[in-house]
């Protein structure tokens, strides 16, 4: 293809990401641009050029080996859940824009640290940017089948070069604040994944079913190749070893890499948006790698004998077939798996030198003072300057050193180096102990045995000399052979290489960490990072500082790099937060910390200790001291936490309380209710009585006849009186427990009959019938009189409640493991269901009776609750299609 | 001959008034509750009602609300007699229009005097 038509295509294609990412940076609250999915995606920028060609060199020589390097980020993910989480809270809490941030934040600022981090993610980042620019470089002359040009300035991919480190250094300063979102950088990451996985996919389908007949057709082609069967086999225990090493390399890799870092971390909107990256990450990577092997194996047969780059078989493919259309594809592809690391990986790097390197260490202006210092229009210019420098000379290493290891062992050399990072980096989330010194000897040794075992002996293969190094050791010491480091030959050179480095990392890390105590800073923040849950909304208030400090020094420091209305606005916010009064002269810690959080976004973590010591007049403090004000201010968390919880009781039992007032209310108005039933039962005896008597007593010639009815209605009429007396005395006994009980084991069958007995009359009266559903006997613990009474009452109920004509009342008896159960029921007209609760209550009478006059004095349905609950039993109403039934239970067994 | 209804749920109290209003020479009406009132009021037109107030299905209140809104019932005088002794309960029971309201238990004389000095 002639190149000047691709040059036009990716510039066309290069001013759509300036769209989209322009786009994304206007709208940065929309939803399309502020959600999971994208978050999800722009994890995918693990996958780099590496991954889209040297994933495919990997498999045509060497069988599966490619596997390990995303199947162990797989494995770890689900951990993310825990882990990430509590990363990401102490890098929002701190304003945290790096990794080399991060951890020289959590050693105490350490100015030292963070230079170190960024000079190891420099040594290691560096040469896998060029090795993205030799992808594009080298993919564009397969494309448009043109040499490379030996003259750099006449190779048109060094303008390509030029052309991105202008995109990344112009999006990626978009804010001073490196902690603030890059929305636009972050869109068009997410963007270019799914453009990568698209066209990997369709290279994949094409080449698979397409150009061959499927997954089985390229095994059967390829089995039949001179050393599929050596390639292809899985190996031992050694082989396990070496995997089990490079998904431990890539684990750690999904963490520390600075570009995977600031997307997972950094640029995390809200939490909830790893529980979707937990599973669409890992589907993603699985979906890349499915069609890895095909095309491998398809390019061996296809290519078989031929002098070709295996790593660029998914080019050379629809090449060979003359589909034009399909090259420009997959080269867009990898352009874009290349230029998404470039973009961030440069970004991450120069917010890390400026941050970390450049500002602490003094080398853009001064930091303390006022005249000659810094300025933020200088720290823009210079993150915009180290990208685009960044860029240019990873591009020149590619050309000067030409990095002719393939694709795949460049990164993994970087994988190597990066991950010296992990002892203290996973040792700061989880260990208190450890400390600056075991921080920084571990990585520098840890560095050197990488330097020793992999950098040194690449490099001496690269220069091409007749050394003996390699296969005789150094001064000819076997032990010292630098890929079998004291006879560990089993191991490959790179998990050879991460397993002793690591190795000696961490046990200088750990030993260095326990032999020598950190400050009181380093020892403060392992405070903080390791209990993050608990300072995440008040880490001010962990912050151990004691000294002198004047509120409107700390604003004038905080003016200069935040300008006057951000400052106010800050300012504000605090005094809010910890109520504080606007005009209070003297800072204390939680200003100091507060203010170091707002300059660390700016300057990095180091530089804003420098700062704000610069204005406040520190106090030192012991180690010992500062335990104790922690200890303290756990002390006062957990105190707080307990207040919490005694007003939260608080505000339930007011809730409680009104509650029960309400109840109390309810109950009084119940209560007079029933004194006007109770008054007018009392009464209608009385008028009874009292006119009865008035007649006999005026009237002479009352018939002899009439004159007995009337007597006798005196009579009857006094013992109704007596009986209703009696009920309010029985009710008041149990309810004040005066009430005794004699309880016996009884039958409730005879029990019931004996309680029906006086009552047939009625029922005969009002045509019921009466069914009793029972055994012939049952036996449980109770006072019979009291159980008799029970029965009648309900009974007598329920023959009140029955309909005129047909009426029915079924009793029933269930003997069950503990208690013997019975049942009343009638086909009345029921019991509403918001009466089931209340209508045991002793003067409850239900607002939905249609009986405008209560059936009975409101006292029968209370004095059987009493009785049932002083047997251990309960009464209930039970649900039922037609008619009321109540339910009440007798104990079987002494009940304690 | 004037013409009387009692209506009360209590059985003996009904029969005191039953007596005593027939040996004053009243055709006397009896009523157990409001609907069987209402019932008797569409064929009789009594000169005189005594109303209990408390009664089932149909209470002493809403049946005289009912009478009120039967124009033939209109010279008809209607007494209350009731248990209902509050201040509240005797004001109700005169704002809905009735023209006496006795408390239990009662004096039948004074019950006596009231339905004739109703009665004019």
């Amino acid at each position: 293809m002639n190149s000047i038509a691709l040059i036009l295509i990716l510039l066309v294609y290069l001013a759509l990401l300036f769209f989209v990412a322009h786009w994304a940076e206007k709208g940065n609250k929309n939803k399309w641009i502020v959600n999971p999915y994208i978050y999800s995606f722009s994890l995918a920028i693990y996958c780099t050029a590496w991954t889209y060609y040297g994933s495919i060199g990997v498999a045509s020589k060497s069988g599966l080996d490619y596997l390990p390097i995303y199947l162990g980020p797989i494995i770890i993910i689900p951990s993310w859940i825990i882990i990430l989480k509590k990363i990401i809270r102490i890098a929002k809490v701190n304003k945290v824009s790096s990794i080399a941030d991060f951890i020289s934040l959590r050693y105490g600022n350490s100015r030292f640290l963070g230079a170190m981090v960024t000079i190891v993610c420099l040594i290691g980042v560096l040469p896998y940017i060029g090795l993205q620019l030799k992808a594009i470089s080298e993919t564009f002359h397969v494309v448009t089948k043109t040499p490379l040009s030996s003259i750099v300035f006449e190779d048109t991919t060094t303008y390509i070069a030029i052309a991105l480190a202008l995109f990344a250094s112009y999006y990626g300063t978009r804010y001073v604040d490196a902690s603030e979102k890059r929305k636009g950088i972050v869109t068009v990451v997410a963007m270019e994944s799914i453009i990568k996985l698209l066209f990997f996919l369709i290279i994949g389908i094409y080449i698979t079913f397409y150009v061959f007949d499927g997954f089985d057709d390229i095994y059967q082609q390829a089995s039949k190749l001179e050393n599929y069967e050596k390639l292809n086999s899985i190996g031992g225990l050694p082989q396990a070893i070496n995997w089990f090493m490079l998904a431990i390399l890539s684990m750690s890799a999904i963490f520390l890499l600075p570009r995977q870092f600031h997307v997972t971390v950094v640029e995390n909107n809200r939490e909830s948006h790893i529980n979707t990256a937990i599973w669409l990450f890992p589907l993603y990577l699985l979906l890349f790698n499915l069609f890895v092997y095909p095309v491998a194996w398809g390019g061996n047969i296809l290519f078989n004998g031929q002098q070709v780059n295996t790593d660029f078989y998914s080019l050379l493919i629809p090449q060979f077939f003359n589909n034009q259309t399909l090259t420009v594809m997959v080269f867009l592809g990898g352009f874009s798996a290349a230029i998404s690391m470039i973009v961030v990986a440069s970004i991450t790097l120069s917010t890390m030198l400026t941050n970390n390197v450049l500002i602490p260490y003094n080398l853009l202006g001064k930091l303390k003072g006022n005249e000659e210092s810094i300025s933020i229009k200088k720290i823009i210019n210079t993150r915009k300057i180290v990208i685009f420098l960044l860029i240019i000379f990873s591009h020149f290493i590619y050309r000067l050193f030409g990095l002719d290891y393939s694709l795949v062992s460049i990164g993994m050399v970087a994988f190597v180096i990066i991950a010296q990072l992990a002892p203290s980096f996973f040792g700061s989330l989880f260990w208190r102990r450890g400390s600056r010194l075991g921080a920084i000897w571990g990585i520098i040794l840890g560095l050197l045995v990488c330097f020793y075992t992999l950098l040194l002996p690449y490099a001496i293969g690269i220069a091409n000399t007749n050394s003996t190094f390699i296969s005789e050791g150094l001064y000819g010491n076997h032990l010292l052979k630098p890929f079998q480091l004291f006879g560990l030959d089993y191991l490959k050179p790179v998990p050879h290489a991460l397993f002793w480095s690591l190795l000696v990392n961490f046990m200088v890390y750990f030993s260095v960490s326990v032999s020598f105590k950190g400050n009181y800073r380093e020892r403060n923040y392992a405070e903080m990072f390791v209990d993050i849950n608990k300072y995440m909304t008040n880490h001010e208030n962990a912050f151990v500082w004691k000294g002198t400090a004047y509120t409107s020094d700390i604003e004038k420091v905080l003016v200069k790099f935040l300008g006057e209305e951000r400052t106010k606005r800050a300012m504000n916010i605090f005094n809010l937060k910890y109520n504080v009064d606007k005009n209070q002269e003297l800072a204390d810690s939680r200003l100091i910390k507060f203010a170091e959080n707002l300059l660390t976004g700016h300057i990095g973590t180091a530089s804003a200790k420098i700062l704000i010591s610069s204005v406040v007049k520190e106090e030192k403090i012991t180690l010992p001291e500062v335990l104790k004000i922690l200890e303290e201010s756990k002390e006062n968390i957990i105190i707080n936490k307990k207040l919490t919880e005694t007003s939260n009781e608080l505000k339930k039992a007011t809730h409680e309380l009104q509650l029960a007032n309400e109840n109390l209310i309810k109950k009084d108005k119940q209560k007079d209710e029933f004194l006007d039933t109770v008054t007018h039962e009392l009464r209608t005896p009385i008028t009874a009585i009292r006119a009865a008597s008035e007649i006999l007593h005026d009237d002479d010639e009352v018939p002899e006849q009439l004159k007995k009815q009337f007597l006798q209605n005196i009579i009857s009429e006094s013992d109704r009186l007596n009986r209703l007396i009696d009920k309010i005395l029985d009710l008041e006994k149990f309810e004040t427990g005066k009430q005794k009980i004699n309880v016996q084991k009884n039958n409730v069958v005879t029990t019931i009959e004996q309680a029906l007995e006086p009552l047939y009359q009625l029922i005969k009266n009002k045509n019921i019938a009466t069914y009793v559903e029972s055994a012939e006997e049952a036996f449980a613990l109770y006072d019979e009189e009291r159980i008799i009474q029970v029965m009648n009452n309900l009974v007598s109920n329920a023959v009140k409640f029955c309909p005129e004509t047909d009426g029915l009342i079924t009793i029933q008896v269930i003997d069950k493991e503990d208690v013997v159960q019975i049942n009343v029921s009638d086909n009345g007209k029921g019991i509403d269901k918001n009466d089931f609760e209340n209508i045991f209550d002793k003067f409850y009478q239900s607002s939905n009776q249609n009986f405008k006059k209560p059936i009975g004095s409101g006292l029968g349905l209370a004095i059987c609750k009493q009785i049932v609950e002083y047997h251990k039993g309960k009464i209930w109403v039970q649900d039922s299609v037609k008619g009321a039934c109540i339910v009440f239970t007798l104990p079987k067994h002494k009940q304690p | 001959m004037k013409k009387i209804l009692i209506v009360d749920d209590e059985p003996n109290i009904v029969m005191s008034l039953e007596y005593t209003f027939k040996r004053q020479n009243f055709e006397v009406f009896i009523a157990r509750d409001g609907m069987e009132a209402l019932e008797i009021l569409k064929n009789q037109l009594p000169d005189m009602i005594i109303l209990d107030i408390m009664m089932p299905l149909v209470d002493g209140f809403e049946t005289l609300q009912k009478i009120k809104s039967n124009e033939q019932l209109n010279h008809c005088k209607v007494m209350f007699l009731s248990a209902k002794n509050k201040e509240s309960d005797i004001e109700k029971g005169l704002s809905l229009g009735a023209d006496a309201y006795l408390t239990k238990p009662f004096s039948i004389k004074k019950v006596v005097d009231q339905v004739n000095e109703l009665l004019g």
